[in-house]
C-alpha cells in the first residue's frame, strides 16, 4: 500500500464504483453529442481510492499494451493528473481514445481483484478522465524523443495501428511518413466510430500530437495506386514499411434484395455520416437516406454504432437483428446497454432471409426467421439453428448490414511476394513481420476484424520490430 | 490542395480543367478515375481522368455541370484550389490489339473515352469512333478523337449536326459493314451503354462499358457502387469501373442510381443559389 491513499482496504471496498455522467437517453438519442461525459474530479478521486494497489497487478496483464494501471491510478490519488496521463502515454499514445472505446470490461477490468466480489475499479473512465483533464487545461507537452535517426519509415493507413506505430517510431527518432487514402486522418476512428462515442475534436487533438512528434502525413494517397510499396522502397527511399490498412471492405450476406435502394453496408452508412457529415445534410452535401423503420443486421460494435446512428437520424423504429442471443454479442457491454437505453429494439435469435422491395426497387421489408442455439461452432459460440415455420416479415425502409469487414485488397494485389491468407488478411509472424523483409503489418489487416486496442498493440510491437530490423545494435 | 492550372468551357455546361496533381499524373492510365472533393463539407465525386501530363504534373478532368457538386466545381477558375483529389483509382482499361475496334462515346462520356481511344490507336488498332450528343453544341472532343481515330462519326439526337439519331444507329451500320469490328468500348449514360450492349450482343462483338455508380470513397470501402455482373456482386471502384457490357444488370443499376435523386435536387439548389449568375446561365 502506498502512503498516498489514506484509506484501509475495508474502507476502499465500501466506496461504490462511480457512475460516469451521461446525457439522458431521451435527449441523446436525437443528437450526435457525446453520450458519456466521463468523471468529474470528485468522482475520479473517489474511484481512484477504490484501487487496492495489489502487489501483483493483474489489471495490467489484461491490458494489450501493458499500461502501468496501478501506477497511474496512484497518481490520480495524488491529484497528479498530468503525471497520470504521462504514465499512460509511456505505453499508449492515444489515452483519450482508449478511455472511450476500449472494451475494458473484458480486458483490464475483468482481472481487477476488486471485481471478484464487488464492481471492478473503473479503469477506463479514469484513463479518460486524466486524458480529458490534460486536454481541457491544455497541459500536454510532447514526450522527449530520442536523437534523430536518418532512416525513413512509411506507415500505410492512419488508423489506430498506424498512428501508434508512427508515434512509437517518431519517439525513437525515425523519420516517419503516414500515407492515408481518405482526405482525413484516423481510419476507422474517423469513418467508423460515431461522433457520439468519439468526438472528432478528440481525434484531431490526438492526431495533432502525433504530428507534433515530427510525423509527416500525406492524405489522399492510396498505396497500391498513387504509389506502390516497391516504389516507396526504391524511389522514395523508405527503409521499412508498416501496413495498417485495416479491414475496410464490407461483406454482404448474399441474400436476395441486397441491390435495392435503401440497403447499406454499415461501412457506407457510417462513412456517409461520420466522415462526410451526412447528418448535417444539406449543410454538408453528402446525403443519407433513413426510413421510418430501420433494420441493422449484426451484433458487434459496428452494428451498435449503425443502429444508434439510425435513431439519431430520425428513425422511429430502429431494430437490431442478430441471429444469436445477447450473451454472444461481440459488442462492448456499454454499447449494448446504451443502445437498450436509447430505445433500440433487439430482435435476437433472428436471421434475415431476404430483403423485399417495392415496385420502384426501394426496400419495403425484410423476411426473417427465428433461430435457436445448438452446439458450439468453431468460434466457441453456440451455433444458431433455424426454427421451422417461424418466418415473419418486418416492415422496413432501410436495411444496414453490419456483418463484418475484410481487408481491402489493393496493397496485396500490387505487392509481389506479400503472403495473404484465404480470408485476405496479410500473414504476420509474432513480431508483426510479413513474408517480405522490411514490411510489417498489424491491426485488422492481419487480424481480420478486432479492436482498436489490439490494433494499437500490433502497431506498438511492429515499431519495436522495425527498430530491431533497422538497428539491431539498438 | 490541388491547384486549377487551366480552365476552358468546351461546350455549354461542359468544362475542361487542368489540375496540378503530380503523383496522380505520373501513374494514371486510360480508364482510371479520381475522387474529388471541391471544398469543406462537399461530397466526394468520381471523375474519370481524361488526359494527363506526367512532366507538367497535371491531369485533365472534363466535367459536366449536372448536379450541385459538379456545378460548384465548374464555377471554379484557374488559380483556385480543389480541396481533395485522390487517385488514380480503378483498374486501367485493358488495352489490346484487336485489329478493328469501335469507340462509342455519349455526351460527356466522350471525354472518358478519349484516353482509351488514344491508347487503342497506339496499340495498333484501327479505331472507329462514334460521338453522340443531344445537340451540336454538346459535341465535344471531335477533333481530338478524330486525331487518334481512323474514322469518326457524329450523331445528334435532334439532328442539329451530322447524323440525326442515336449512336446505336451509326454503330449498327458499322457492324453491318465489312469493317470487321472485333471489340466495342462504350462510355456514356447508362441507357446508352445498355442499348449499345444489347446491339453488340446480337452481333457477338465483345463490349466494354465504364459504369458510373453511387460512390463514397472510391477505394473499395463503402460498397455503394455494387453492381451485378454475371449474377455476381462487384464493386465498380475496385473490380471496375469497366465491365463486360453483356453481363451487366443495367436495369438494377439505373434503379440504384436514383436513390438520392430528390436529395441531389436540394443540394443542387443550394449550390445554384450560392453561385454566381454564370452557373445559372449554363444550366438554363
Amino acid at each position: 500500500m502506498s502512503a498516498n491513499n489514506p484509506l484501509k482496504p475495508s474502507q476502499r471496498m465500501k466506496i461504490p464504483r462511480q457512475e460516469s455522467i451521461e446525457q439522458a437517453p431521451g435527449a441523446r438519442s436525437v443528437n450526435f453529442l457525446e453520450v458519456s461525459y466521463g468523471f468529474d474530479e470528485d468522482r475520479a478521486i473517489q474511484e481512484s481510492q477504490r484501487c487496492l494497489e495489489c502487489k501483483q497487478p493483474y489489471c495490467t496483464d489484461g491490458c494489450p499494451v501493458g499500461i502501468d494501471i496501478r501506477g497511474f491510478i496512484d497518481l490520480v490519488v495524488q491529484k497528479d493528473y498530468v503525471g497520470a496521463v504521462k504514465k499512460i502515454r509511456e505505453a499508449n499514445y492515444l489515452p483519450a481514445i482508449c478511455g472511450r472505446v476500449c472494451p475494458q470490461e473484458s480486458q483490464c477490468e475483468s482481472l481487477c481483484v476488486m471485481g471478484k466480489k464487488l464492481d471492478p475499479v473503473a479503469i477506463g473512465k479514469l484513463e479518460r478522465f486524466v486524458a480529458d483533464y490534460e486536454m481541457k487545461n491544455n497541459l500536454f507537452t510532447p514526450p522527449v524523443t530520442a536523437g534523430r535517426r536518418e532512416e525513413k519509415v512509411a506507415i500505410v493507413g492512419s488508423g489506430p495501428s498506424g498512428l501508434t506505430c508512427a508515434a512509437e517510431l517518431a519517439q525513437k527518432g525515425y523519420q516517419v511518413t503516414i500515407f492515408e487514402a481518405l482526405h482525413a486522418v484516423g481510419g476507422v476512428l474517423r469513418y467508423g466510430i460515431p461522433e457520439f462515442r468519439l468526438p472528432k475534436e478528440i481525434l484531431d487533438l490526438e492526431t495533432n500530437r502525433i504530428k507534433a512528434l515530427g510525423v509527416e502525413i500525406y492524405t489522399n494517397f492510396v498505396i497500391g495506386r498513387t504509389a506502390t510499396i516497391d516504389e516507396l522502397f526504391n524511389e522514395w527511399g523508405f527503409k521499412a514499411i508498416f501496413l495498417g490498412t485495416g479491414a475496410g471492405t464490407p461483406t454482404f450476406m448474399g441474400i436476395p434484395g441486397e441491390s435495392l435502394s435503401g440497403v447499406y453496408s454499415a461501412n457506407e452508412f457510417l462513412t456517409r455520416v461520420n466522415l462526410m457529415g451526412a447528418y448535417k445534410f444539406p449543410q454538408n452535401d453528402t446525403p443519407i437516406r433513413i426510413g421510418k423503420a430501420v433494420g441493422v443486421i449484426g451484433g458487434g460494435n459496428t452494428a451498435m454504432d449503425a443502429v444508434r446512428t439510425s435513431k439519431r437520424l430520425g428513425a422511429e423504429k430502429a431494430y437490431l437483428v442478430y441471429r444469436r442471443s445477447r450473451e454472444e454479442m461481440p459488442a462492448r457491454e456499454e454499447e449494448i446497454h446504451h443502445a437498450e437505453q436509447e430505445g433500440i429494439e433487439f430482435l435476437l435469435l433472428t436471421a434475415p432471409l431476404r430483403i423485399l422491395g417495392d415496385r420502384n426497387s426501394w426496400v419495403c421489408g425484410m423476411e426473417c426467421q427465428k433461430m435457436e442455439l445448438g452446439e458450439p461452432d468453431e468460434s466457441g459460440r453456440r451455433r444458431p439453428v433455424p426454427v421451422k415455420g417461424s418466418e415473419f416479415t418486418l416492415e422496413l425502409q432501410t436495411v444496414i448490414e453490419a456483418i463484418g469487414q475484410k481487408p481491402n485488397p489493393i496493397i496485396q494485389a500490387t505487392t509481389p511476394g506479400l503472403d495473404t491468407s484465404k480470408r485476405g488478411t496479410v500473414v504476420t509472424n509474432e513480431k508483426q513481420g510479413t513474408s517480405r523483409a522490411g514490411i510489417f503489418a498489424g491491426g485488422d489487416l492481419s487480424r481480420g476484424g478486432a479492436t482498436v486496442i489490439l490494433a494499437m498493440k500490433d502497431g506498438k510491437e511492429a515499431a519495436a520490430a522495425i527498430h530491431e530490423y533497422l538497428n539491431p545494435a539498438g | 490542395m490541388y491547384a486549377i492550372i487551366d480552365k476552358q468551357v468546351i461546350a455549354p455546361t461542359i468544362t475542361r480543367f487542368e489540375i496540378k496533381a503530380p503523383f496522380i499524373a505520373r501513374k494514371r492510365k486510360a480508364g482510371n478515375f479520381v475522387m474529388v472533393r471541391v471544398e469543406e463539407g462537399g461530397e466526394r465525386i468520381p471523375l474519370t481522368i481524361a488526359d494527363g501530363n506526367a512532366k507538367e504534373g497535371t491531369i485533365t478532368l472534363i466535367v459536366q455541370a449536372i448536379g450541385g457538386t459538379t456545378k460548384l466545381l465548374c464555377s471554379k477558375n484557374a488559380g483556385e484550389m480543389l480541396l481533395d483529389v485522390v487517385g488514380p483509382l480503378g483498374n486501367p482499361t485493358p488495352i489490346a490489339n484487336h485489329g478493328v475496334v469501335a469507340c462509342v462515346g455519349g455526351g460527356v462520356g466522350t471525354a472518358e473515352l478519349y484516353p482509351i481511344a488514344k491508347a487503342l490507336a497506339e496499340a495498333g488498332n484501327r479505331v472507329i469512333t462514334i460521338i453522340g450528343a443531344r445537340s451540336k453544341d454538346l459535341v465535344i472532343l471531335e477533333s481530338e478523337m478524330a486525331a487518334c481515330s481512323d474514322e469518326t462519326f457524329v450523331t445528334t439526337d435532334d439532328g442539329s449536326y451530322a447524323r440525326k439519331g442515336f449512336v446505336t444507329d451509326q454503330l449498327k451500320d458499322i457492324l453491318d459493314s465489312p469493317r470487321g469490328v472485333k471489340a466495342v468500348y462504350a462510355i456514356g449514360p447508362l441507357p446508352m451503354m445498355k442499348a449499345v450492349s444489347n446491339l453488340t450482343r446480337s452481333y457477338g462483338v465483345e463490349t466494354l462499358v465504364s459504369l458510373n455508380t453511387i460512390m463514397v470513397d472510391g477505394t473499395g470501402m463503402c460498397g455503394g457502387c455494387r453492381v451485378t455482373v454475371s449474377g455476381q456482386m462487384k464493386f465498380a471502384c475496385v473490380d471496375g469501373p469497366e465491365f463486360d457490357g453483356h453481363a451487366v444488370d443495367f436495369d438494377e443499376l439505373m434503379m440504384r442510381n436514383r436513390t438520392y435523386v430528390d436529395m441531389e435536387k436540394i443540394s443542387d439548389e443550394k449550390h445554384v443559389c450560392r453561385l454566381t449568375g454564370a452557373t445559372r446561365g449554363v444550366t438554363s
